[in-house]
C-alpha cells in the first residue's frame, strides 16, 4: 500500500490532529532553539555585567584600605613597597603621555592616508594597499614591543645620544604606527560618504582634487574624522605590551617622553607577572588600576559613538 | 616697439599659473598620502626584517622540538607552541558556536526592541574595551571565584570572549548580506525558521563566518596581556598530558587543568631579559608568530576579496 492511499485511508479527524501534533513539535522545537540562540547573544551582556561586577567588587576591597582622596591626589604609586603610596596619578601620566607621542604619530599620517585613498588613489592602488593596513592591525602587539625595545629605541640613541633603554618616546613612536590603520581606515570611510554631489559642485567651480578634498569633503567629514581620532585614542590608552616590553615599568610622575615610566596597562601586567596572593593589597590594586582604565576607554568609546552618531545624521 | 598686453590676456597668464600652482600642489600631495601609506608597509617589512635577521640563527628542528631553558642555545619552544594549540582548541570550541549562535540571533530571529538593543550596544561595546582588561575579568571570575585555576580551559575561555565580538560581528556582517528572497522562498515551501536557518543561511554566510573566525583566531594567538593577567606560567618544562590516549575512552581531559604557557608569553619571557643571547630567541619567536598571524590574516583578506568577488545574488 503506498503512502499516499494510507493518508487517504484514515479518517479526516485523524489525519488533522497528526499535523497538528507535528506543528505543534516543530513549533516547540523551534521554540526551544531560539532560546538557545539568544542565551548565546546574551553571553555579550554577560560578559559586560561580568567585567563591571569584577572591577567593582575586587576595587571595593582596594578602597576600603585607600582613600578615593590619596588615590587620585597622590603622586606617588608604589602599593608593592614597604612606604606604600597609592597615587594613581604617575600611572595615568605614563598612560597620557605615550597615548599622546602615538597619537602624534598616528593623526597627522592616519589623516592623510585617509584622504589620499579616499579622494586621490586609483581603485588599484586602494585595493593593494587596504588590505596591507589590515595586515598591520593584525600584528601580534608583542612583537611591535619588541620592535620599540630592540630596533626604534637603538634608532632613536643616534639622534638623542642621551635617550636612556627605557623611554616613552620609543613606545610610543611604535603605538602611533600600530594604530594608523585604525584612524585611516574609519576616517576614509567617513570621507565616502560623503555624497558625490558635493565633490561635483566642487569640481564645477573649478577646485583642484586637494581644494575639494580639504575644503569641501574633510569639513563634511568632520565628526566622522573626530570619532576616528577618539577611537585611536581609546585604542592607545589600552594598549599594554609595548609600553610593557619598552617604557620600563617604573612608575615615574613625568611628562618627559626621553624618561621611562609606567603606564596603568604596564603596572597590570608588571603585578600579574609575579605570584601575587589573592586578596593582598597588591592583587586588589591592579583591579583599581583596571577600573580606572575602563573608565578612560569607556569615555573615549562613549564620545566616539557621538561623534559617529552625528555624522550618520549628517546626510 | 612694444604693444601693451590687454588687461585680459595678462589676468589668462596669471590664471594659468594659478591653476599650474594648484595642479602641482595635487601632485605633491599625492606623493605625501602615498608616503603616509608606505609608513605601514615599510613599518611592517622592517619589523619582519628585523626579526628574521635577529633570529634566523635559531631557526631550526630542535628550537621548535626542546624545552625551556636557562641556557639560550638550547632553549626551545616546545612548551609553548603545544601551549598554543591547546589554548587555541579550546578558544575555538568554545567562540564559534556562541559567536555565531549569537550572531544568528541578532540578526534572523531578534525582534526589534530595547532588549536586543542592549545586546547589540554591548557587543559594540566589547569591541572596545582593552585587551588586558578581559584578564582581570578572568583572573577574578574564572581563576578565582569559578576556581579554574591558572590553566589552559581558563586562558582558551578568556581569549574565546575576547574574539566573540569579532566572530559576532562577522557572521552579522555576512548574514546581513543574503537577500531576502532566499528567505522567502525557503519560507513559500513551508520550511521553518530554523530550517531556513540551518540549510541556507549559514550555508550562504559560511565564507563571510570563516573569514571572521581566522581574523579572530590570529588574533587570540597573538594576544599576551590578559594571558599574563591571568597569570601564565613563563617557564615550564613539562607538557600537558596528553588529550588522546590508548586505552578507552581514548580522550582525556587533563590537559584542561595544566598549567602552560603560549608563544607570545614565551617570547615576552626572553625579552625582558637582560641577556643578549635570549633576545636572539625572542626575535626567533616573534618571526614565527608573526609568519602565522599574517598568514592566518592574509587567507582570511583573500577569501573575503574572492567572496566579494564570486558571489552575485
Amino acid at each position: 500500500m503506498s503512502m499516499a492511499t494510507e493518508v487517504l485511508n484514515t479518517p479526516l479527524e485523524l489525519r488533522i490532529s497528526d499535523r497538528l501534533a507535528k506543528n505543534f513539535r516543530r513549533h516547540f522545537k523551534e521554540r526551544v532553539i531560539e532560546f538557545i540562540l539568544m542565551l548565546a547573544a546574551l553571553s555579550a551582556v554577560a560578559t559586560t555585567v561580568g567585567i563591571v561586577a569584577i572591577l567593582l567588587y575586587e576595587s571595593a576591597g582596594f578602597f576600603a584600605h585607600v582613600s578615593i582622596v590619596d588615590f587620585l591626589t597622590d603622586t606617588q604609586w608604589t602599593p608593592l613597597f614597604e612606604d606604600a603610596h597609592y597615587g594613581i596619578l604617575p600611572l595615568v601620566m605614563g598612560t597620557l603621555v605615550t597615548s599622546g607621542i602615538a597619537l602624534m604619530v598616528a593623526i597627522p599620517l592616519g589623516t592623510i592616508a585617509a584622504i589620499y585613498l579616499s579622494e586621490f588613489a586609483s581603485h588599484r592602488v586602494r585595493e593593494i594597499c587596504k588590505p596591507i593596513l589590515e595586515l598591520l592591525v593584525g600584528v601580534p602587539t608583542v612583537v611591535f614591543g619588541y620592535f620599540a625595545l630592540l630596533f626604534v629605541t637603538p634608532l632613536l640613541q643616534i639622534i638623542f645620544p642621551e635617550l636612556p633603554g627605557f623611554n616613552m618616546l620609543g613606545p610610543g613612536i611604535v603605538m602611533g604606527i600600530m594604530i594608523i590603520p585604525y584612524i585611516s581606515s574609519m576616517a576614509e570611510d567617513a570621507m565616502r560618504a560623503v555624497p558625490m554631489s558635493m565633490r561635483e559642485g566642487s569640481y564645477a567651480m573649478g577646485a583642484t582634487r586637494f581644494q575639494t578634498a580639504v575644503r569641501v569633503v574633510a569639513p563634511a567629514a568632520t565628526s566622522g574624522i573626530i570619532a576616528a581620532y577618539i577611537l585611536g585614542i581609546s585604542r592607545a590608552v589600552g594598549e599594554t605590551m609595548v609600553v610593557a616590553i619598552a617604557a620600563g615599568q617604573q612608575p615615574t610622575m613625568t611628562i618627559n617622553p626621553m624618561e621611562g615610566a609606567a603606564t596603568i596597562t604596564a603596572y597590570i601586567v608588571q603585578v600579574a607577572m609575579g605570584d601575587l596572593p589573592h586578596g593582598s593589597i597588591g592583587y586588589q590594586s591592579i583591579f583599581a588600576a583596571g577600573l580606572v582604565l575602563a573608565f578612560m576607554t569607556l569615555f573615549f568609546n562613549l564620545l566616539g559613538h557621538l561623534a559617529r552618531k552625528k555624522y550618520r545624521e549628517a546626510y | 616697439m612694444t604693444t601693451q598686453q590687454p588687461a585680459v590676456l595678462k589676468n589668462l597668464d596669471e590664471v594659468r599659473a594659478m591653476i599650474r600652482r594648484h595642479k602641482l600642489n595635487d601632485y605633491i600631495f599625492s606623493i605625501i598620502g602615498l608616503i603616509a601609506l608606505m609608513v605601514g608597509l615599510l613599518t611592517l617589512l622592517t619589523l619582519f626584517l628585523d626579526l628574521v635577521i635577529d633570529g634566523y640563527t635559531r631557526f631550526n628542528y630542535e628550537f621548535l622540538t626542546n624545552f625551556p631553558s636557562r641556557r639560550a642555545g638550547s632553549a626551545g619552544l616546545l612548551t609553548a607552541w603545544v601551549g598554543s594549540l591547546l589554548v587555541m582548541t579550546v578558544t575555538f570550541v568554545t567562540a564559534v558556536p556562541l559567536g555565531v549562535a549569537a550572531g544568528v540571533y541578532l540578526e534572523e530571529y531578534a525582534p526589534k526592541n530595547w532588549f536586543t538593543d542592549l545586546i547589540e550596544i554591548n557587543v559594540t561595546n566589547l569591541a572596545g574595551v582593552p585587551s588586558i582588561i578581559y584578564g582581570l575579568l578572568a583572573l577574578g571570575l574564572f581563576v578565582y571565584i569559578l576556581d579554574l585555576g591558572q590553566s589552559i580551559l581558563t586562558a582558551g575561555l578568556t581569549l574565546a570572549l575576547l574574539i566573540l565580538p569579532v566572530v559576532i560581528v562577522s557572521t552579522r556582517e555576512s548574514i546581513r548580506a543574503i537577500p531576502v528572497s532566499i528567505r522567502e522562498g525557503a519560507y513559500a515551501v513551508g520550511a521553518t525558521k530554523w530550517q531556513v536557518v540551518s540549510d541556507h543561511i549559514l550555508h550562504y554566510s559560511f565564507g563571510g563566518i570563516l573569514t571572521g573566525i581566522i581574523i579572530g583566531m590570529a588574533r587570540a594567538l597573538g594576544e599576551t596581556a590578559p594571558v599574563i593577567t591571568i597569570g601564565a606560567l613563563t617557564f615550564i618544562a613539562f607538557l600537558p598530558p596528553a588529550p588522546i590516549t590508548a586505552e578507552p575512552p581514548f580522550l582525556n581531559f587533563e590537559w584542561l587543568e595544566a598549567g602552560f604557557t603560549v608563544l607570545p608569553i614565551q617570547m615576552f619571557n626572553w625579552l625582558s631579559r637582560p641577556d643578549h643571547a635570549f633576545h636572539v630567541n625572542a626575535a626567533a619567536t616573534g618571526a614565527i608568530i608573526i609568519m602565522v598571524t599574517l598568514l592566518m590574516n592574509g587567507t582570511a583578506i583573500w577569501l573575503r576579496y574572492r567572496i566579494r568577488k564570486n558571489i552575485k545574488w
